[in-house]
Protein backbone atom coordinates (compact mmCIF):
# COMPACT_ATOMS: atom_id res chain seq x y z
CA UNK A 1 0.00 0.00 0.00
CA UNK A 2 1.10 3.56 -0.56
CA UNK A 3 2.20 5.16 2.71
CA UNK A 4 0.75 8.62 3.34
CA UNK A 5 3.35 11.23 2.46
CA UNK A 6 2.70 14.72 1.13
CA UNK A 7 -0.31 16.39 -0.43
CA UNK A 8 0.85 16.40 -4.04
CA UNK A 9 1.09 12.61 -3.92
CA UNK A 10 -2.03 10.96 -5.37
CA UNK A 11 -4.27 8.94 -3.11
CA UNK A 12 -5.65 5.72 -4.60
CA UNK A 13 -8.88 3.96 -3.76
CA UNK A 14 -10.59 0.70 -4.56
CA UNK A 15 -12.34 0.18 -7.90
CA UNK A 16 -16.10 0.04 -7.70
CA UNK A 17 -18.65 -0.25 -10.51
CA UNK A 18 -20.00 3.14 -11.57
CA UNK A 19 -23.30 3.97 -13.21
CA UNK A 20 -22.66 4.37 -16.94
CA UNK A 21 -22.82 2.67 -20.26
CA UNK A 22 -19.19 2.56 -21.39
CA UNK A 23 -16.50 1.36 -19.00
CA UNK A 24 -12.88 1.76 -20.02
CA UNK A 25 -10.36 -0.15 -17.92
CA UNK A 26 -6.63 0.42 -18.18
CA UNK A 27 -4.57 -1.88 -16.00
CA UNK A 28 -1.20 -3.56 -15.73
CA UNK A 29 0.27 -6.51 -13.81
CA UNK A 30 -1.48 -7.02 -10.44
CA UNK A 31 -4.00 -4.37 -11.48
CA UNK A 32 -5.74 -7.23 -13.33
CA UNK A 33 -6.69 -8.57 -9.90
CA UNK A 34 -8.34 -5.27 -9.00
CA UNK A 35 -10.62 -5.56 -12.03
CA UNK A 36 -11.47 -9.17 -11.14
CA UNK A 37 -12.29 -8.21 -7.55
CA UNK A 38 -14.47 -5.35 -8.72
CA UNK A 39 -16.26 -7.67 -11.16
CA UNK A 40 -17.65 -9.61 -8.21
CA UNK A 41 -19.70 -6.54 -7.26
CA UNK A 42 -20.65 -5.58 -10.81
CA UNK A 43 -24.28 -5.81 -11.94
CA UNK A 44 -25.43 -8.24 -14.62
CA UNK A 45 -24.31 -7.23 -18.09
CA UNK A 46 -21.81 -4.64 -16.82
CA UNK A 47 -18.94 -5.88 -18.99
CA UNK A 48 -21.04 -5.89 -22.16
CA UNK A 49 -20.17 -2.18 -22.33
CA UNK A 50 -16.55 -2.56 -21.21
CA UNK A 51 -13.22 -2.17 -22.93
CA UNK A 52 -10.21 -3.60 -21.11
CA UNK A 53 -6.70 -2.47 -21.98
CA UNK A 54 -4.32 -4.73 -20.11
CA UNK A 55 -0.54 -4.84 -19.94
CA UNK A 56 0.37 -8.13 -18.25
CA UNK A 57 4.08 -7.45 -17.52
CA UNK A 58 5.74 -10.15 -15.34
CA UNK A 59 2.80 -10.70 -13.00
CA UNK A 60 0.06 -10.90 -15.62
CA UNK A 61 -0.10 -14.60 -16.60
CA UNK A 62 -2.52 -15.37 -13.77
CA UNK A 63 -4.95 -12.63 -14.84
CA UNK A 64 -5.21 -12.73 -18.63
CA UNK A 65 -7.53 -15.78 -18.75
CA UNK A 66 -9.96 -14.62 -16.03
CA UNK A 67 -10.08 -11.08 -17.52
CA UNK A 68 -11.11 -12.44 -20.91
CA UNK A 69 -13.66 -14.64 -19.15
CA UNK A 70 -15.46 -11.45 -18.06
CA UNK A 71 -16.40 -11.16 -21.74
CA UNK A 72 -15.78 -7.45 -22.19
CA UNK A 73 -16.97 -5.93 -25.45
CA UNK A 74 -13.31 -5.23 -26.27
CA UNK A 75 -10.20 -6.84 -24.80
CA UNK A 76 -6.64 -5.83 -25.67
CA UNK A 77 -3.29 -7.00 -24.32
CA UNK A 78 -0.33 -4.71 -24.79
CA UNK A 79 3.39 -5.47 -24.49
CA UNK A 80 4.16 -2.23 -22.60
CA UNK A 81 2.49 0.89 -21.24
CA UNK A 82 4.02 2.97 -24.01
CA UNK A 83 2.63 0.62 -26.64
CA UNK A 84 -0.87 0.69 -25.15
CA UNK A 85 -1.18 4.46 -24.61
CA UNK A 86 -2.05 5.44 -28.20
CA UNK A 87 -4.95 2.99 -28.06
CA UNK A 88 -6.21 4.54 -24.82
CA UNK A 89 -5.86 8.05 -26.26
CA UNK A 90 -7.74 7.08 -29.41
CA UNK A 91 -10.52 5.55 -27.32
CA UNK A 92 -10.83 8.70 -25.21
CA UNK A 93 -10.62 11.14 -28.11
CA UNK A 94 -14.35 11.40 -28.84
CA UNK A 95 -16.07 12.69 -25.69
CA UNK A 96 -18.88 10.30 -24.77
CA UNK A 97 -21.84 10.46 -22.44
CA UNK A 98 -21.90 7.78 -19.77
CA UNK A 99 -18.25 6.78 -20.08
CA UNK A 100 -16.37 5.76 -16.94
CA UNK A 101 -12.63 5.32 -16.58
CA UNK A 102 -10.95 2.82 -14.23
CA UNK A 103 -7.18 2.62 -13.73
CA UNK A 104 -5.47 -0.15 -11.77
CA UNK A 105 -1.99 -1.46 -11.20
CA UNK A 106 1.43 0.09 -10.81
CA UNK A 107 1.78 3.74 -9.87
CA UNK A 108 3.50 4.33 -13.23
CA UNK A 109 0.58 2.89 -15.20
CA UNK A 110 -2.03 4.84 -13.23
CA UNK A 111 -0.04 8.04 -13.63
CA UNK A 112 0.44 7.77 -17.38
CA UNK A 113 -3.13 6.64 -18.10
CA UNK A 114 -4.35 9.51 -15.89
CA UNK A 115 -2.17 11.95 -17.81
CA UNK A 116 -3.69 10.79 -21.11
CA UNK A 117 -7.17 11.18 -19.61
CA UNK A 118 -6.42 14.72 -18.36
CA UNK A 119 -5.19 15.62 -21.85
CA UNK A 120 -8.53 14.37 -23.18
CA UNK A 121 -10.29 16.81 -20.84
CA UNK A 122 -11.48 14.28 -18.25
CA UNK A 123 -11.57 15.56 -14.67
CA UNK A 124 -9.20 13.57 -12.47
CA UNK A 125 -11.74 13.40 -9.67
CA UNK A 126 -14.10 11.37 -11.85
CA UNK A 127 -11.55 8.60 -12.43
CA UNK A 128 -11.50 5.41 -10.33
CA UNK A 129 -8.02 4.25 -9.35
CA UNK A 130 -6.58 1.32 -7.42
CA UNK A 131 -2.88 0.83 -6.87
CA UNK A 132 -1.61 -2.74 -6.83
CA UNK A 133 1.81 -4.21 -7.37
CA UNK A 134 4.99 -2.28 -7.92
CA UNK A 135 5.56 1.16 -6.38
CA UNK A 136 8.41 1.79 -8.81
CA UNK A 137 8.39 5.48 -9.72
CA UNK A 138 8.52 7.51 -12.89
CA UNK A 139 10.92 10.32 -12.14
CA UNK A 140 11.35 13.60 -13.94
CA UNK A 141 14.86 15.02 -13.65
CA UNK A 142 14.23 18.65 -12.73
CA UNK A 143 17.54 19.58 -14.38
CA UNK A 144 17.38 18.03 -17.88
CA UNK A 145 13.58 17.24 -17.85
CA UNK A 146 14.17 13.65 -18.98
CA UNK A 147 11.96 10.95 -17.45
CA UNK A 148 13.50 7.84 -15.94
CA UNK A 149 11.05 4.92 -15.82
CA UNK A 150 10.57 2.20 -13.19
CA UNK A 151 12.82 3.71 -10.54
CA UNK A 152 13.22 1.45 -7.51
CA UNK A 153 16.26 2.99 -5.82
CA UNK A 154 17.09 6.05 -3.76
CA UNK A 155 19.00 7.89 -5.12
CA UNK A 156 18.86 7.06 -8.83
CA UNK A 157 21.04 8.05 -11.74
CA UNK A 158 19.14 10.08 -14.37
CA UNK A 159 19.00 7.91 -17.49
CA UNK A 160 19.35 11.06 -19.64
CA UNK A 161 21.91 13.44 -18.11
CA UNK A 162 23.55 11.13 -15.59
CA UNK A 163 23.12 13.31 -12.49
CA UNK A 164 22.54 11.40 -9.25
CA UNK A 165 18.96 12.25 -8.24
CA UNK A 166 17.18 12.28 -4.92
CA UNK A 167 13.63 11.07 -5.63
CA UNK A 168 11.19 13.38 -3.85
CA UNK A 169 7.59 12.61 -2.89
CA UNK A 170 6.54 15.77 -4.77
CA UNK A 171 4.38 14.52 -7.65
CA UNK A 172 3.00 16.14 -10.80
CA UNK A 173 -0.17 14.68 -12.29
CA UNK A 174 0.44 16.66 -15.46
CA UNK A 175 3.85 15.04 -15.96
CA UNK A 176 2.82 11.72 -14.35
CA UNK A 177 6.11 11.82 -12.48
CA UNK A 178 7.86 12.34 -9.17
CA UNK A 179 10.54 14.99 -9.00
CA UNK A 180 14.21 14.07 -9.04
CA UNK A 181 16.73 16.63 -7.73
CA UNK A 182 20.51 16.33 -7.77
CA UNK A 183 21.39 14.78 -4.40
CA UNK A 184 24.99 15.97 -4.20
CA UNK A 185 24.72 19.33 -5.95
CA UNK A 186 26.39 21.17 -3.09
CA UNK A 187 29.37 18.83 -3.02
CA UNK A 188 29.71 16.45 -5.95
CA UNK A 189 32.37 14.45 -4.13
CA UNK A 190 29.70 13.14 -1.74
CA UNK A 191 28.44 9.87 -3.25
CA UNK A 192 25.65 8.42 -1.10
CA UNK A 193 24.97 4.68 -1.41
CA UNK A 194 22.20 3.64 -3.82
CA UNK A 195 19.59 1.57 -1.98
CA UNK A 196 16.35 -0.12 -2.96
CA UNK A 197 13.48 2.11 -1.80
CA UNK A 198 10.39 1.63 -4.00
CA UNK A 199 9.10 -1.83 -4.82
CA UNK B 1 14.24 63.11 -10.72
CA UNK B 2 13.50 59.49 -11.46
CA UNK B 3 15.26 56.33 -10.45
CA UNK B 4 18.98 55.94 -11.03
CA UNK B 5 19.09 52.46 -12.60
CA UNK B 6 22.22 50.47 -11.81
CA UNK B 7 24.11 48.35 -14.31
CA UNK B 8 24.99 45.15 -12.47
CA UNK B 9 24.94 41.35 -12.64
CA UNK B 10 23.29 38.53 -10.69
CA UNK B 11 25.65 35.82 -12.00
CA UNK B 12 29.31 35.35 -12.95
CA UNK B 13 31.01 38.40 -11.35
CA UNK B 14 27.97 39.23 -9.16
CA UNK B 15 28.33 42.99 -9.25
CA UNK B 16 24.88 43.52 -7.64
CA UNK B 17 24.75 45.81 -4.61
CA UNK B 18 22.30 48.18 -2.94
CA UNK B 19 22.83 51.92 -2.75
CA UNK B 20 22.64 53.38 0.80
CA UNK B 21 19.05 54.58 0.15
CA UNK B 22 18.08 51.09 -1.00
CA UNK B 23 19.58 49.52 2.09
CA UNK B 24 17.29 51.76 4.19
CA UNK B 25 14.21 50.76 2.22
CA UNK B 26 14.93 47.03 2.34
CA UNK B 27 11.78 45.11 3.39
CA UNK B 28 13.22 43.52 6.52
CA UNK B 29 10.80 40.65 7.25
CA UNK B 30 11.12 40.10 11.01
CA UNK B 31 8.95 42.11 13.41
CA UNK B 32 10.27 40.18 16.41
CA UNK B 33 13.36 38.18 17.40
CA UNK B 34 12.06 34.79 16.29
CA UNK B 35 10.34 33.33 13.26
CA UNK B 36 7.68 30.74 12.59
CA UNK B 37 5.22 30.30 9.73
CA UNK B 38 1.93 32.16 10.21
CA UNK B 39 -0.95 33.44 8.10
CA UNK B 40 0.85 36.78 7.76
CA UNK B 41 -1.46 38.42 5.24
CA UNK B 42 -2.44 42.10 5.33
CA UNK B 43 -4.14 44.56 2.96
CA UNK B 44 -1.77 45.83 0.27
CA UNK B 45 -2.19 49.52 1.08
CA UNK B 46 0.32 52.28 0.40
CA UNK B 47 3.26 52.55 2.83
CA UNK B 48 5.60 55.46 3.65
CA UNK B 49 7.15 57.51 0.82
CA UNK B 50 10.42 55.95 -0.29
CA UNK B 51 9.56 52.49 1.06
CA UNK B 52 8.98 49.46 -1.17
CA UNK B 53 5.30 49.84 -0.27
CA UNK B 54 4.95 53.42 -1.51
CA UNK B 55 3.58 52.21 -4.84
CA UNK B 56 1.37 49.17 -5.55
CA UNK B 57 4.04 47.78 -7.92
CA UNK B 58 7.53 48.79 -6.81
CA UNK B 59 10.20 49.62 -9.38
CA UNK B 60 13.70 50.15 -8.00
CA UNK B 61 17.31 50.78 -8.99
CA UNK B 62 17.82 47.11 -9.98
CA UNK B 63 15.02 47.14 -12.57
CA UNK B 64 16.98 47.30 -15.80
CA UNK B 65 19.60 44.76 -14.73
CA UNK B 66 16.97 42.35 -13.38
CA UNK B 67 15.16 42.43 -16.70
CA UNK B 68 18.42 41.63 -18.50
CA UNK B 69 18.91 38.64 -16.18
CA UNK B 70 15.36 37.43 -16.87
CA UNK B 71 16.01 37.56 -20.62
CA UNK B 72 19.12 35.40 -20.15
CA UNK B 73 17.20 32.81 -18.11
CA UNK B 74 14.38 32.62 -20.67
CA UNK B 75 16.81 32.26 -23.56
CA UNK B 76 18.42 29.30 -21.76
CA UNK B 77 15.17 27.70 -20.60
CA UNK B 78 11.83 28.65 -22.20
CA UNK B 79 9.99 26.34 -19.78
CA UNK B 80 10.28 29.09 -17.15
CA UNK B 81 7.34 30.83 -18.77
CA UNK B 82 4.21 28.76 -19.34
CA UNK B 83 0.54 29.44 -19.72
CA UNK B 84 -2.16 26.80 -20.11
CA UNK B 85 -4.52 27.53 -23.01
CA UNK B 86 -7.42 28.88 -20.90
CA UNK B 87 -5.20 31.55 -19.26
CA UNK B 88 -4.75 34.02 -22.10
CA UNK B 89 -7.48 36.36 -20.91
CA UNK B 90 -5.86 36.49 -17.47
CA UNK B 91 -2.63 37.43 -19.25
CA UNK B 92 -4.33 40.50 -20.74
CA UNK B 93 -5.71 41.35 -17.29
CA UNK B 94 -2.19 41.23 -15.90
CA UNK B 95 -0.81 43.35 -18.71
CA UNK B 96 -3.39 46.01 -17.94
CA UNK B 97 -2.69 45.89 -14.21
CA UNK B 98 1.06 46.28 -14.61
CA UNK B 99 0.99 48.91 -17.34
CA UNK B 100 -1.50 51.12 -15.54
CA UNK B 101 0.23 50.75 -12.16
CA UNK B 102 3.66 51.59 -13.58
CA UNK B 103 2.44 54.51 -15.66
CA UNK B 104 0.58 55.99 -12.69
CA UNK B 105 3.40 55.59 -10.15
CA UNK B 106 6.36 56.41 -12.38
CA UNK B 107 5.19 58.77 -15.15
CA UNK B 108 8.75 59.88 -15.88
CA UNK B 109 9.67 56.29 -16.83
CA UNK B 110 6.47 54.73 -18.22
CA UNK B 111 3.46 55.97 -20.13
CA UNK B 112 0.28 54.34 -21.37
CA UNK B 113 -2.17 55.99 -23.76
CA UNK B 114 -5.46 54.26 -24.49
CA UNK B 115 -7.91 54.94 -27.25
CA UNK B 116 -10.47 52.14 -27.01
CA UNK B 117 -8.51 48.97 -27.76
CA UNK B 118 -5.66 50.91 -29.35
CA UNK B 119 -2.97 51.13 -26.70
CA UNK B 120 0.39 52.86 -26.80
CA UNK B 121 2.96 51.79 -24.21
CA UNK B 122 6.27 53.50 -23.62
CA UNK B 123 8.88 52.01 -21.31
CA UNK B 124 11.79 54.46 -21.29
CA UNK B 125 14.28 52.56 -19.07
CA UNK B 126 14.11 49.55 -21.41
CA UNK B 127 13.78 51.62 -24.59
CA UNK B 128 10.41 50.16 -25.62
CA UNK B 129 7.75 52.00 -27.62
CA UNK B 130 4.87 49.66 -28.51
CA UNK B 131 1.52 50.29 -30.15
CA UNK B 132 -0.87 47.34 -30.01
CA UNK B 133 -4.50 46.29 -29.94
CA UNK B 134 -5.58 45.20 -26.48
CA UNK B 135 -6.86 41.62 -26.80
CA UNK B 136 -5.20 40.94 -30.17
CA UNK B 137 -2.33 38.47 -29.75
CA UNK B 138 -0.92 39.20 -33.19
CA UNK B 139 -0.03 42.77 -32.24
CA UNK B 140 2.54 41.91 -29.53
CA UNK B 141 5.88 40.10 -29.86
CA UNK B 142 4.99 37.70 -26.99
CA UNK B 143 1.81 36.57 -25.27
CA UNK B 144 0.45 39.31 -22.98
CA UNK B 145 1.72 37.75 -19.73
CA UNK B 146 5.21 37.16 -21.08
CA UNK B 147 5.31 40.56 -22.78
CA UNK B 148 4.63 42.58 -19.66
CA UNK B 149 6.50 40.37 -17.18
CA UNK B 150 9.66 40.65 -19.26
CA UNK B 151 9.34 44.29 -18.19
CA UNK B 152 8.40 43.71 -14.53
CA UNK B 153 10.62 42.75 -11.62
CA UNK B 154 9.73 39.57 -9.73
CA UNK B 155 8.11 36.29 -10.63
CA UNK B 156 4.41 36.02 -11.40
CA UNK B 157 1.99 33.14 -10.96
CA UNK B 158 -1.52 33.38 -12.31
CA UNK B 159 -4.00 31.24 -10.46
CA UNK B 160 -7.26 30.07 -11.97
CA UNK B 161 -10.00 29.84 -9.36
CA UNK B 162 -12.40 26.89 -9.59
CA UNK B 163 -13.87 24.22 -7.29
CA UNK B 164 -13.02 26.39 -4.27
CA UNK B 165 -9.32 26.05 -5.02
CA UNK B 166 -6.56 27.94 -6.83
CA UNK B 167 -4.76 26.29 -9.75
CA UNK B 168 -1.32 27.36 -10.92
CA UNK B 169 -2.18 27.50 -14.59
CA UNK B 170 0.25 30.19 -15.80
CA UNK B 171 3.42 31.87 -14.67
CA UNK B 172 6.86 33.29 -15.35
CA UNK B 173 9.42 32.17 -12.84
CA UNK B 174 13.08 33.10 -13.20
CA UNK B 175 13.97 34.50 -9.74
CA UNK B 176 12.63 31.75 -7.53
CA UNK B 177 13.69 30.30 -4.22
CA UNK B 178 14.17 26.75 -5.43
CA UNK B 179 10.85 25.62 -6.89
CA UNK B 180 9.95 24.63 -10.42
CA UNK B 181 7.09 26.18 -12.39
CA UNK B 182 7.44 23.47 -15.03
CA UNK B 183 6.82 20.84 -12.36
CA UNK B 184 4.13 22.68 -10.41
CA UNK B 185 2.05 24.05 -13.29
CA UNK B 186 -1.50 22.68 -13.19
CA UNK B 187 -1.33 21.93 -9.43
CA UNK B 188 -3.72 23.29 -6.82
CA UNK B 189 -2.87 25.35 -3.72
CA UNK B 190 -2.30 22.33 -1.46
CA UNK B 191 -0.38 20.35 -4.05
CA UNK B 192 2.21 22.99 -4.92
CA UNK B 193 2.68 23.74 -1.19
CA UNK B 194 3.07 20.02 -0.43
CA UNK B 195 6.86 20.16 0.24
CA UNK B 196 6.58 22.92 2.90
CA UNK B 197 7.18 21.52 6.42
CA UNK B 198 5.00 22.20 9.51
CA UNK B 199 2.61 24.71 7.88
CA UNK B 200 0.05 22.12 6.71
CA UNK B 201 -0.22 20.68 10.22
CA UNK B 202 -0.74 24.17 11.64
CA UNK B 203 -3.72 24.70 9.35
CA UNK B 204 -1.97 27.66 7.72
CA UNK B 205 -2.72 26.67 4.14
CA UNK B 206 -6.40 25.95 4.78
CA UNK B 207 -6.87 29.41 6.30
CA UNK B 208 -4.72 31.12 3.68
CA UNK B 209 -6.70 29.55 0.83
CA UNK B 210 -9.98 30.70 2.36
CA UNK B 211 -8.61 34.23 2.48
CA UNK B 212 -7.23 34.16 -1.06
CA UNK B 213 -10.35 32.83 -2.74
CA UNK B 214 -12.19 35.84 -1.25
CA UNK B 215 -9.78 38.55 -2.41
CA UNK B 216 -11.83 41.24 -4.17
CA UNK B 217 -10.91 43.30 -7.19
CA UNK B 218 -9.33 46.61 -6.14
CA UNK B 219 -8.48 45.23 -2.68
CA UNK B 220 -5.12 43.47 -3.08
CA UNK B 221 -3.36 41.82 -0.14
CA UNK B 222 0.29 41.00 0.61
CA UNK B 223 2.70 39.03 2.77
CA UNK B 224 6.46 38.67 3.17
CA UNK B 225 8.44 35.46 2.88
CA UNK B 226 12.19 35.02 3.18
CA UNK B 227 15.14 32.71 2.69
CA UNK B 228 18.89 33.12 2.22
CA UNK B 229 20.99 32.96 -0.92
CA UNK B 230 24.73 32.64 -1.41
CA UNK B 231 25.92 35.31 -3.84
CA UNK B 232 23.32 37.74 -5.20
CA UNK B 233 21.87 35.19 -7.59
CA UNK B 234 18.32 35.71 -8.78
CA UNK B 235 17.99 32.39 -10.57
CA UNK B 236 18.15 29.90 -7.70
CA UNK B 237 15.93 27.45 -9.54
CA UNK B 238 15.92 23.70 -8.95
CA UNK B 239 16.61 23.42 -12.68
CA UNK B 240 20.06 24.94 -12.07
CA UNK B 241 20.63 23.67 -8.51
CA UNK B 242 23.61 21.59 -9.65
CA UNK B 243 25.20 24.86 -10.83
CA UNK B 244 24.49 27.13 -7.83
CA UNK B 245 24.38 24.48 -5.09
CA UNK B 246 28.20 24.40 -4.76
CA UNK B 247 28.11 28.09 -3.72
CA UNK B 248 26.68 26.99 -0.38
CA UNK B 249 29.91 25.18 0.41
CA UNK B 250 32.02 28.31 -0.18
CA UNK B 251 30.95 30.33 2.87
CA UNK B 252 33.80 31.13 5.28
CA UNK B 253 34.00 33.51 8.28
CA UNK B 254 35.94 35.91 6.04
CA UNK B 255 33.40 36.11 3.20
CA UNK B 256 30.02 35.99 5.00
CA UNK B 257 29.54 39.75 4.70
CA UNK B 258 29.81 39.74 0.91
CA UNK B 259 28.52 36.28 0.01
CA UNK B 260 25.54 35.64 2.26
CA UNK B 261 22.32 37.45 1.30
CA UNK B 262 18.97 37.72 2.98
CA UNK B 263 16.38 37.14 0.27
CA UNK B 264 12.95 38.62 0.93
CA UNK B 265 9.90 38.07 -1.20
CA UNK B 266 7.18 40.69 -1.20
CA UNK B 267 4.22 38.61 -2.33
CA UNK B 268 0.96 40.21 -3.28
CA UNK B 269 -2.47 38.93 -4.32
CA UNK B 270 -4.68 40.67 -6.88
CA UNK B 271 -8.07 39.72 -8.29
CA UNK B 272 -8.16 40.19 -12.05
CA UNK B 273 -11.28 41.79 -13.54
CA UNK B 274 -12.10 39.88 -16.75
CA UNK B 275 -10.85 36.39 -15.96
CA UNK B 276 -11.58 36.36 -12.20
CA UNK B 277 -8.12 34.78 -11.85
CA UNK B 278 -5.77 35.75 -9.02
CA UNK B 279 -2.32 37.04 -9.82
CA UNK B 280 0.52 36.46 -7.39
CA UNK B 281 3.60 38.63 -7.97
CA UNK B 282 6.62 37.38 -6.01
CA UNK B 283 9.05 40.25 -5.85
CA UNK B 284 12.54 39.32 -4.67
CA UNK B 285 14.78 41.73 -2.71
CA UNK B 286 18.38 40.84 -1.89
CA UNK B 287 20.69 42.35 0.72
CA UNK B 288 24.27 41.39 1.63
CA UNK B 289 25.13 40.78 5.27
CA UNK B 290 27.63 43.69 5.09
CA UNK B 291 24.76 45.93 3.99
CA UNK B 292 22.26 44.56 6.48
CA UNK B 293 24.46 45.06 9.53
CA UNK B 294 24.61 48.79 8.84
CA UNK B 295 21.35 48.70 10.81
CA UNK B 296 22.27 47.56 14.35
CA UNK B 297 18.71 46.50 15.06
CA UNK B 298 18.44 44.34 11.94
CA UNK B 299 21.81 42.73 12.72
CA UNK B 300 20.87 41.83 16.31
CA UNK B 301 17.51 40.51 15.28
CA UNK B 302 18.70 38.47 12.32
CA UNK B 303 21.30 36.85 14.58
CA UNK B 304 18.60 35.71 16.98
CA UNK B 305 16.23 34.55 14.25
CA UNK B 306 18.81 32.43 12.43
CA UNK B 307 20.27 31.05 15.66
CA UNK B 308 16.86 29.93 16.96
CA UNK B 309 15.24 28.91 13.67
CA UNK B 310 13.52 25.49 13.97
CA UNK B 311 15.58 22.77 12.33
CA UNK B 312 12.84 21.83 9.83
CA UNK B 313 12.73 25.38 8.49
CA UNK B 314 16.51 25.67 8.30
CA UNK B 315 16.69 22.42 6.33
CA UNK B 316 13.83 23.42 4.01
CA UNK B 317 15.45 26.77 3.32
CA UNK B 318 18.80 25.09 2.61
CA UNK B 319 20.79 26.88 5.34
CA UNK B 320 22.31 23.77 6.90
CA UNK B 321 25.77 23.90 5.37
CA UNK B 322 26.60 27.47 6.39
CA UNK B 323 24.23 28.24 9.27
CA UNK B 324 26.83 27.88 12.04
CA UNK B 325 29.34 30.11 10.22
CA UNK B 326 26.66 32.73 9.65
CA UNK B 327 25.40 32.68 13.25
CA UNK B 328 28.95 33.07 14.57
CA UNK B 329 29.55 36.01 12.24
CA UNK B 330 26.28 37.71 13.17
CA UNK B 331 26.93 37.18 16.88
CA UNK B 332 29.60 39.89 16.69
CA UNK B 333 26.79 42.37 16.02
CA UNK B 334 24.55 41.22 18.86
CA UNK B 335 25.35 42.75 22.26
CA UNK B 336 22.21 41.26 23.76
CA UNK B 337 20.32 44.54 24.05
CA UNK B 338 16.60 44.37 23.34
CA UNK B 339 15.30 45.17 19.86
CA UNK B 340 12.34 47.48 19.40
CA UNK B 341 9.16 45.95 18.01
CA UNK B 342 8.31 46.38 14.32
CA UNK B 343 10.15 46.05 11.02
CA UNK B 344 11.99 49.35 10.60
CA UNK B 345 15.76 49.93 11.13
CA UNK B 346 15.75 51.69 14.60
C1 LIG C 1 -1.67 31.94 -4.47
C2 LIG C 1 -0.60 32.36 -4.06
C3 LIG C 1 0.61 31.53 -3.67
C4 LIG C 1 1.48 30.88 -4.49
C5 LIG C 1 1.43 30.81 -6.01
C6 LIG C 1 2.46 30.26 -3.64
C7 LIG C 1 3.51 29.47 -4.10
C8 LIG C 1 4.45 28.87 -3.30
C9 LIG C 1 5.48 27.99 -3.78
C10 LIG C 1 5.68 27.56 -5.22
C11 LIG C 1 6.23 27.61 -2.72
C12 LIG C 1 7.44 26.67 -2.75
C13 LIG C 1 7.03 25.26 -2.38
C14 LIG C 1 8.12 24.23 -2.63
O1 LIG C 1 8.94 23.97 -1.73
O2 LIG C 1 8.16 23.64 -3.72
C15 LIG C 1 5.68 28.26 -1.56
C16 LIG C 1 6.18 28.16 -0.28
C17 LIG C 1 5.52 28.66 0.84
N1 LIG C 1 4.29 29.29 0.86
FE1 LIG C 1 3.20 29.88 -0.73
N2 LIG C 1 2.18 30.54 -2.34
C18 LIG C 1 1.05 31.32 -2.31
C19 LIG C 1 0.42 31.82 -1.21
C20 LIG C 1 0.81 31.59 0.08
C21 LIG C 1 0.12 32.12 1.23
C22 LIG C 1 -1.10 33.00 1.22
C23 LIG C 1 0.79 31.67 2.29
C24 LIG C 1 0.38 32.01 3.71
C25 LIG C 1 0.61 31.83 4.77
C26 LIG C 1 1.92 30.86 1.83
C27 LIG C 1 2.85 30.23 2.61
C28 LIG C 1 3.99 29.60 2.16
C29 LIG C 1 5.07 29.14 3.02
C30 LIG C 1 5.13 29.29 4.53
C31 LIG C 1 6.03 28.57 2.19
C32 LIG C 1 7.41 28.04 2.63
C33 LIG C 1 8.37 29.17 2.37
C34 LIG C 1 9.75 29.09 3.01
O3 LIG C 1 9.93 28.61 4.13
O4 LIG C 1 10.69 29.60 2.38
N3 LIG C 1 1.89 30.82 0.47
N4 LIG C 1 4.59 29.01 -1.94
Amino acid sequence: MTPKTILSRPVYGTLSPQAGTHHLFVADAEGGGAILDMAKAAPEGFFAGAHIIYIPREAGAAYTGPLQALKPAQYYEGPSIAAALPRQKQTLAPARMGRRLYLAGTEGLIGQAMQAALDAGIDHGSIQTEQRGSLARRVQCVHCKGITEDVTTQPVRCSHCGLLLFVRDHYSRRLAAFQGVCINAEDQSEIPPIEEAFR
Amino acid sequence: MGINFRTETFRDDFSFRNSPEHIRRFPFPFHEDSYMYAVNIEPHVAGPAGSVLEHPIDVDEHYVSEMADRALVLAEDPLRCQSLPHMTLAGWDLLELLMTAKAESYPEHFSLTRDGDRWHWINRPLGIDQKFLFGDLTTLPYGPMEYITRQSQGDFCILDQRDGNLWMDAGIVTTQADWSLDFDIGMNFFEWHAPVPLAHEKGIFTRALKFLTNVQQGKPARRLNWTMTINPRLDTSPENYHKWGPDRATVTPENVGQKVHLRVELQSFWRLPRSNALVFPIRCYLIKMDELVTSPKWARRLHRVIRDLPEELATYKGLTRYRATLVEWLARYDDGTPTSPGFGPE
